[in-house]
């Protein structure tokens, strides 16, 4: 019998699974970040006044690991100044006001690939990030050093989040593209398998995605188990090819590569159009939305016109998260605009929105029983306590990939996954320090 | 601007909190409490009535003296009372259990820490302090008046025992809680539907038991009904506090519970060890914890930390 790796059951609200994505009207303004992946920041490459058109180049940088930013719309900068934006870092943004006419700009053509460095260059071109949610350029993945070695796929559609169905509509909507994105990256960078995650929640995907992908015998549908966090890298390279990542190591240095599968569709619709990544879908639910659905919006629509497309509030929100409840982010206002990294928009009322009390730790062990990486969470919220750095990190308080499902099953309501955060930070500043 | 609550990750948490497994656990008692009352009347209601009201009591008087945030919400106290009353005769001198809850709350489990801090199960100790305090009423077992042993006691002399079915059905004469051994035995499948006990240390604690009167050519099934080890196995020995974290633990611990158990009774002047087993143990579940400790994934086992 295969073993798997430990994790929590969490109730999986996966009710806009049956709702198709419904394409947003353009909005009267766009407001896009200049930073909105992980990496170098942006510089804007347009200026006030500047009229610009759909997937037109706004934002770029000389950095590598940096993905550049197209707008979403076309009409004219009216304003660019810093702003808070989602993450609660102050950052350029650019204001386009839109003429509503939607129209592409005149230079776009699919690429023309004939190497390995046109492919690369393709995918920092199209703009994409990583769509789950993690957002690293997807060009700085594949053009990792350990290429040569890489041979495996795994495209990540797990979903394992509650609530979110996005990347679960895409595949039931947009599946041939799930193919011809693996067919791309399979022949381009030479490799003999490819794998397709999928958690058996999804019974309906499984089935579709193994039908489409019957002719092909180098992908492999993978049907996951019911379990938190199916999706996470460590795990879902676990259980589709059964290697262990350690702390550090990169599924390249496995000879795995990982991409999300909405990741996979906007890059073969990018090697067909040649149009960059300017939109895309968002779940947007929640006990506290009015007709919760799958939207497609476009980057740098304010949240606020999101909700309103999806019929605004049904009662007033108390909590709002960016992602799912296990691992997004709670974010203290609408105002905020849409991302590339966004894959859903949940809002809650107060049953959300309160943080339980703390009770005394009671040794019970869920969290260890619950740790897909066999971490001991209790023993690191006492090394904690202590601000014990040498025991954190004896206890490998690095490898948290703070997945929350120790937070999640405490029944004292420690926020265990938080304080790993915090321990990873302690200890991460002492090795900095010590170090020179 | 109207600000919403935000708040670190996960924004969701299981329902299951503290308070909802002492309750879990109370309803899992709840059968055996009801036949120790048809069993032995009165008496042994007013019995647990007293030690749950003491146990809460003293919880609530020492969080008030010391100033420390109330805990008696949580049941951790309502469920050491219980199970304390349902670990002695029926007919014991209340004054005699209030000091066994004083024991318990006060000095096993409040001057450690409180809850989550207590070294050894607080019922146990209290049962163990009045064992060895006043050891004539704490084995003076009445059966309709009239004084008798226990199957153990009399197991221990020689003397005729009664039917294993009997045992595991329901019989009267020792603690209020061995009355039946089907009651504890269901009350331990609800615990382990409702995900609050793992089921590995009743099972390997009562198969070591078993084990063991085989070896010794000794009648298992008595050994395995009769006396506290199911009450023991299942509602002391699991208690989260005293006993280790990890599963590899929970089965080092458990075959000790079950050996010393069966030592102590094989081997000694008492009939009966099941709670000097778990003290034994519980004093070295800190040991246990420590040489049984999970290992990341992917670390070889001797490997360690990573780098």
């Amino acid at each position: 019998m295969k073993k798997h790796l430990k994790g929590i059951r969490v109730e999986h609200h996966k009710e806009t699974k049956v709702r198709a994505i419904r394409l947003m009207p353009p909005p009267k303004k766009v407001y896009i970040p200049m930073v909105q992946h992980i990496g170098a920041p942006c510089e804007p490459q347009v200026a006030v006044g500047d009229w610009v058109k759909m997937g037109q180049v706004i934002g770029d940088s000389r950095a590598f690991i940096s993905a550049p930013i197209h707008a979403s719309g076309s009409g004219q900068v009216t304003n660019i100044t810093k702003e808070t934006t989602q993450h609660g870092q102050n950052i350029t943004i650019i204001e386009i006001t839109l003429d509503g006419k939607q129209e592409w700009a005149d230079d776009l053509a699919p690429p023309v690939i004939n190497c390995l460095e046109d492919f690369q260059r393709a995918l920092r071109n199209s703009g994409l990030v990583g769509l789950g949610g993690a957002a690293f350029p997807t060009h700085v993945k594949y053009k990792t050093n350990e290429l040569q070695s890489v041979d495996t796929l795994i495209v990540n559609g797990a979903e394992c989040e509650p609530y979110i169905t996005s990347d679960c509509r895409e595949m039931l909507e947009r599946g041939s593209s799930v193919l011809y994105g693996i067919d791309a990256i399979v022949k381009h960078l030479n490799l003999k398998k490819a794998y397709i995650g999928i958690e058996k929640n999804k019974p309906e995907i499984i089935s579709y995605m193994k039908a489409l992908t019957a002719g092909r015998s180098y992908i492999e549908v993978v049907p996951l188990r019911e379990q938190y966090p199916q999706g996470a890298e460590r795990v879902l390279v676990y259980e589709t090819t059964g290697k262990h990542l350690l702390a550090g190591q990169l599924p390249a240095s496995m000879g795995i590569i990982m991409s999300n599968v909405t990741t996979v569709i906007k890059l073969d619709w990018y090697l067909k159009t040649g149009k960059p990544l300017i939109s895309r879908v968002l779940t947007v639910t929640g006990n506290a939305i009015t007709k919760p659905q799958n939207v497609e919006a476009w980057i740098g629509t304010p949240l606020s016109e999101v909700v309103e497309f999806c019929g605004g509030y049904s009662k007033p929100p108390k909590k709002l998260i960016l992602g799912g409840p296990m691992m997004g982010r709670a974010i203290p206002t609408d105002q905020f605009v849409v991302q590339k990294g966004n894959n859903a928009l949940l809002a809650f009322d107060e049953t959300m929105a309160g943080v339980a009390q703390e009770t005394p730790c009671i040794n019970c062990g869920r969290c260890v029983a619950g740790c897909p990486m066999n971490l001991m969470p209790t023993l690191l919220w006492k090394a904690f306590k202590r601000r014990d750095v040498e025991r954190l990190n004896e206890l490998n308080v690095l490898s948290c990939m703070e997945c929350g499902c120790c937070s999640y099953v405490c029944p004292a309501k420690k926020q265990l996954g938080y304080i790993n955060h915090l321990g990873k930070k302690l200890v991460m500043a002492k090795k900095q320090g010590g170090g020179k | 601007m109207d600000y919403k609550v935000v708040s670190a990750a996960p924004h969701a948490v299981s329902p299951v909190t503290t308070q909802s497994i002492m309750r879990d656990v109370v309803i899992s008692l709840s059968l055996t409490a009801i036949l120790a009352v048809i069993a032995y009347g009165l008496t042994g209601l007013c019995l647990m009535a007293v030690c749950v009201a003491a146990c809460v009591f003293f919880e609530w008087g020492y969080c008030k003296i010391v100033k420390k945030p109330l805990t008696t919400k949580d049941y951790s106290a309502v469920v050491t009372g219980l199970i304390l009353a349902l670990n002695l005769p029926s007919t014991l001198p209340l004054w005699m259990a209030i000091i066994g809850c004083f024991i318990a709350i006060i000095v096993v489990k409040q001057l450690f820490g409180g809850l989550g801090q207590n070294f050894a199960n607080p019922a146990i100790v209290g049962r163990i302090a009045l064992m060895v305090s006043f050891a004539t009423p704490m084995t003076t077992w009445m059966v309709d008046g009239v004084a008798s042993a226990t199957p153990l006691a009399t197991y221990h002399a020689g003397l005729a025992v009664p039917a294993n079915l009997e045992l595991l059905l329901y019989s009267v004469g020792g603690s209020m809680g061995e009355v039946s051994g089907l009651a504890l035995i269901l009350g331990g499948l609800y615990l382990v539907i409702r995900k609050v006990i793992s089921p590995v240390i009743p099972l390997v604690y009562v198969a070591t038991v078993g084990l063991f009167s085989l070896c010794l050519g000794q009648d298992p099934l008595f050994h395995m009904l009769a006396g506290g080890v199911l009450l023991g196995a299942i509602f002391m020995a699991t208690d989260y506090v005293t006993s280790p974290i990890t599963t590899k633990g929970r089965v080092i611990f458990a075959i000790g519970c079950g050996l010393f158990t069966m030592v102590i009774r094989c081997y000694s002047s008492y009939p009966e060890g099941t709670s000097f087993a778990i003290l034994l143990m519980n004093l070295l579940t800190p040991l246990i914890d420590r040489a049984t400790m999970v290992h990341l994934n992917g670390i070889p086992k001797k490997g360690g930390a990573n780098q």
